[in-house]
């Protein structure tokens, strides 16, 4: 008798991810269903899809789905979330979205301590559109909009989000996470988990920054690209849990 | 519904909108601040928490349409509000609405543009709400209040139509219709069989997921949806045709207009009468769909047509697209700043009407 100890989560529809092959966005998405398994959460999750690479959530999760405007994610989950309280919302934004065109939003929404999760893909590139420089493109990085690498002079500095949303009085749990080896991996698990429980127990907003690779627009091979994230991404985007909030905010 | 007994009551449109939400089960309200509506998102922020509603002040109107878009998602009736800037802001959010074949209510109390224009009444706002007003080909459903009365009605019915036709509706008022009081009777909204949301997200128990977007990459699928889009506009066209006419049988003139102009209009029509000139006043109350037919069958009667607006001319190019080249159409125009006195409509009342 053989014990199956591997398969796709429930959440995950059974269709190849689009994905190019060595992008992060597969296991990202893996790990998010896998939560929603653990939390037997997947009949009354709502999943807000945004615009870029990962907007064909809606084909991979098992899951209702709907698809918002570019950057808007957040604002579309305050109003799901608001008008059916009982059930688990989450959002996931690539870079672009979240942290240059939805900023305002993701700002407004965590500063609302709205009960829905945030899962934030930084990959420090636009994906989709062709590998344009992102908020979180890093400092000297060439990409097609900053083809002599990326100037603080002339293009600003590489926004860390995870930091800046923790300083919300609204937020109750924010971490930055990786998915580029085994240790990480188990670490990312465990925040999303925690992520979804926080809004499972009331507690309040939660975010999970999720350090990505993007070997295409990077020009990179997939295992160079993992590289990458441990030599360059890393060292300016740190891992860890910023805020965790140990009960709610209460009058 | 959280309809109270019929009551009747003065009252300012811009409350008498916020009532009629509420009467028709609308909970959920998503808005920004700015005037001429302010009394909106103020008489909900109050009301809506006592009903077990959720209020939000948004961000910013961006925020508002993409909270009242995730609302309307589940199923929910929900509404924002705001004007002319900050409906320029709502307009990426309506066509994504449009597209996802979403019912939701946005009220425009207009002002006066462009850029930030002023806050008198204007009407400068008609071709954005009558041609879509984002990107895409859609259209909304969109109707023109005259009174307070009609501000209670009108936006009970809008939330009938959103869900009727899987769309979102629009109320397009003005400084003058959303700040003055009239006499209100506050009444239960009529009832209206409408079609399950057997779309709507509450989560996939005992049921397969569902997906609500308006990406379709697919060989031919967009094309299909626009067709499908287009039908949806064509049967409003058939079934959503309302209108106001006030002595227009034996007309031999007919103003055109809607909203705050067509009460100025309706005096002017009166003074002309005691002047011995058989005028009219044909009132469109839907602006999308526009009463086309109605206006054609009464270019067969009458000899012209004035159409009065607050702005340098808009409607002006659906009444002609109406009456095709059966009458004469005259314009009168005021761009925004103040409203015509009835005397300035008689004049160009004298000026155009039919000579024997």
């Amino acid at each position: 008798m053989m014990e199956l100890v591997f398969k796709r989560p429930e959440a995950l529809v059974d269709v190849p991810f689009h994905f190019c092959p060595g992008c992060h966005h597969g296991i990202a998405h893996r790990l998010v269903a896998e939560a929603i398994d653990f939390f037997k959460i997947r009949e009354r999750t709502i999943g807000v899809a945004s615009v870029g690479c990962s907007v064909f959530m809606y084909d991979y999760f098992n899951i209702d789905v709907l698809e918002a405007p570019h950057g808007r994610a957040s604002a579309v989950a305050s109003g799901v979330k608001r008008a059916v309280k009982d059930k688990i919302v989450f959002t996931y934004q690539g870079d672009g979205d979240l942290a240059a065109i939805g900023i305002a939003e993701v700002i407004h929404t965590a500063n609302r301590g709205e009960h829905i999760t945030i899962f934030f893909a930084n990959n420090t590139v636009y994906g989709m559109t062709g590998g344009q420089m992102a908020p979180t493109t890093l400092l000297g990085q060439k990409t097609t909009t900053s083809p002599y690498g990326r100037e603080f002079t002339n293009d600003g500095y590489p926004i860390r989000m995870a930091e800046m949303l923790a300083t919300l009085e609204g937020t109750a749990f924010v971490a930055r996470v990786a998915v580029n080896n085994p240790a990480n991996l188990m670490k990312t698990k465990k925040a999303i988990r925690r992520a979804f429980q926080m809004q499972m127990e009331e507690i309040g907003f939660s975010f999970v920054e999720i350090l990505l690779s993007c070997p295409t627009n990077w020009g990179l091979s997939a295992l160079e690209a993992h590289r990458r994230v441990e030599e360059e991404m890393i060292p300016y985007f740190p891992l860890g849990v910023f805020k965790e909030r140990k009960m709610a905010d209460s009058l | 519904m959280n309809s109270p007994p019929p009551e009747k009551l003065l009252a300012k449109g811009n409350e008498a909108i916020a009532m009629a939400a509420i009467d028709s089960g609308c909970l959920l309200y998503f808005g920004y601040p700015i005037t001429p509506q302010s009394d909106i998102p103020e008489y909900l922020s109050k009301h809506l928490p006592t009903l077990g509603g959720e209020f939000i002040q948004a961000e910013s109107e961006i925020a508002s349409i993409n909270m009242l878009l995730g609302a309307s998602a589940t199923g929910a009736r929900a509404m924002t509000s705001s004007s002319s800037p900050g409906i320029s802001l709502m307009q990426e959010g309506i066509s994504y609405m449009a597209g996802s074949e979403l019912p939701c209510v946005v009220v425009n109390i207009s002002r006066s543009g462009p850029g930030l224009g002023g806050i008198s009444p204007s009407q400068g706002d008609y071709f954005q709400a009558t041609r879509g007003g984002g990107h895409g080909d859609y259209r909304m459903i969109v109707l023109a209040p005259s009174s307070v009365q009609e501000m209670y009605d009108l936006t009970a019915l809008a939330f009938r139509l959103a869900d009727k036709y899987r769309n979102p509706a629009l109320i397009l008022g003005d400084a003058l219709l959303g700040q003055m009081k009239e006499p209100l009777l506050r009444r239960p909204p009529e009832q209206m069989t409408l079609p399950p949301k057997n779309w709507a997200l509450t989560g996939a128990q005992h049921r397969d997921p569902r997906r609500l977007k308006s990406l379709y990459l697919q060989d031919g699928e967009l094309t299909e949806h626009n067709w499908k889009l287009f039908r949806k506009y064509e049967q409003m066209k058939k079934e959503e045709v309302r209108y106001e006419s006030f002595l227009v049988e034996d007309a031999h003139l007919a103003i055109v207009a809607f909203g705050s102009v067509s009460r100025v209009s309706r005096t002017a029509v009166e003074l002309a009468r005691r002047e011995g000139m058989k005028v009219g006043l044909f009132r469109p109350i839907g602006l999308f769909p526009f009463p086309e037919r109605p206006l054609h069958a009464l270019s067969q009667k009458v000899k012209a047509f004035l159409t009065a607006e607050l702005n340098t001319g808009q409607m002006v190019e659906d009444v002609k697209l109406s009456v095709e080249r059966d009458a004469t159409v005259h314009f009168y125009g005021k761009p925004p700043g103040s409203l015509p006195f009835p005397e300035e409509i008689l004049e160009e009342i004298r000026k155009t009407y039919p000579k024997e």
